[in-house]
């Protein structure tokens, strides 16, 4: 099972980015096995529609969870209509939230964190 | 009557570009006013206009078809703008993020994307006491005006008439529609630090474009100086002055032309118009 979360390094002891379109990496990490893949997240080069690109990079990944901070309207909708949970990262390391989604602790994001950036 | 085409701009909002066209317009002879601040169109106040045609302006947006479409992705990938996802069992569109490239359309290897129209906006042409009106309404929310403006572009390209535009403030995308292919451009300020510092921006379009301009101070008053030092340096014609006036703005608020109401502004705005077309036809 893959777990994707925004980071603003690449390695387990980075902090989650608080942002989802416009994070520096992704790092997906596979539950079952320890193993991970760091993703460079190219679409925070967008000038709009960063959300959107940065959700369709995960998904042709094949993951199954996202763990970040502020998701906006379309990348929500997206994850949404794909069926894919995501869940409001804790203050701290990539390690320690996937500790913490795997104990059951962090809260799922039901609706968007903000109004999206229009380009901002 | 040869036309001419001539467009005020100021770079800083508020500095009385519309006061300037409107009031330009009605004193030059066989003329048309078009309103290209597209999302803040407010000349017809003005003027109050007669409308006779009313169009709708739409961008072309895509529209999947399931029988076609094998979820390949080439659309999303070719997506600059975010506008297309693919999920397992769809594409979804953004309609709000589409840019109306038609890339996604270009690269469909199915055809099956079907680029359908969305309305952003309308155009309205009319009439009021002899003087000939457009203006352009951008919905809101709308990523940008420019598809109003090449309408308004185009409504205008075969008239015989004197074209005053009156342009939005700033310096980006919209503007440079605005007044692309004038024959003049009369760069409103007022003389403050706000209006000098954004003059200057303006300016620099202008000349960029390579467009003959001159300056008008609204507002004008004890401030003038920073305004005028400026001319000098850029050697730069000051063609009119409109002075502060409680009066003016009492007018102004109530949608009246200034040259209805004061003689004197009635022949500054005389001058204005003949210096402007001499300097277009010299």
């Amino acid at each position: 099972m893959k777990i994707a979360i925004s980071s603003e390094g690449n390695t387990l002891e980075s902090k989650v980015d608080s942002r989802f379109g416009r994070a520096k990496y992704f790092i997906i990490v596979d539950s079952d096995t320890g193993e991970y893949k760091v993703i460079d997240n190219f679409a925070a080069l967008q000038g709009s529609g960063a959300g959107t690109k940065a959700a369709q990079i995960l998904l042709d990944e094949g993951i199954a969870y996202v763990i970040s901070s502020n998701v906006g309207p379309n990348a929500l909708e997206v994850f949404q209509a794909a069926d894919i949970n995501i869940y409001k990262a804790v203050n701290g390391t990539i390690k320690e939230n996937i500790d913490e989604f795997k104990k059951g602790t962090l809260e799922k994001i039901l609706m968007p964190t903000n109004n999206g950036h229009h380009g901002e | 009557m040869s036309k001419n085409k001539i467009a005020v701009l100021s770079g800083k909002g508020g500095t009385g570009k519309t006061t300037i066209s409107v009031n330009l317009a009605k004193t030059i002879e066989n003329s048309i006013y078009v309103d290209c601040d597209v999302e803040e169109p407010n000349g017809h106040l003005f003027f109050k206009p007669e409308i006779e045609i009313e169009k709708d302006v739409n961008v072309l947006i895509p529209e999947i078809n399931y029988e076609k479409c094998t979820l390949c992705g080439e659309c999303a990938k070719a997506c600059r703008f975010g506008a297309l996802t693919k999920l397992i069992k769809k594409i979804l569109v953004f309609d709000h993020l589409c840019h109306s490239c038609g890339a996604c359309y270009e690269v469909c290897p199915y055809n099956a994307i079907t680029e359908i129209p969305k309305k952003i906006g309308t155009i309205r042409i009319g009439q009021s006491d002899g003087i000939k009106f457009i203006d352009g309404k951008l919905n809101i929310g709308e990523a940008s005006g420019v598809p109003i403006l090449k309408e308004i572009s185009k409504e205008i390209s075969d008239c015989k008439k004197n074209i005053i535009i009156d342009s939005p403030p700033g310096t980006s995308c919209s503007v440079i529609h605005s007044i692309e292919k004038s024959d003049f451009c009369l760069l409103v300020t007022e003389p403050t630090p706000y209006g000098l510092h954004d003059l200057k921006l303006a300016v620099e379009l202008v000349k960029e474009m390579k467009i003959p301009l001159g300056i008008v101070i609204n507002k004008s008053g004890e401030g003038d100086k920073i305004i005028e030092e400026y001319s000098k340096e850029e050697n730069i014609e000051i063609l009119a002055k409109v002075p502060f006036d409680r009066e003016y703005a009492q007018a102004y608020s109530k949608g009246e032309l200034l040259i209805e109401i004061d003689e004197n502004l009635k022949e500054i705005f005389k001058g204005l118009s003949a210096r402007a077309l001499e300097l277009i036809n010299k």
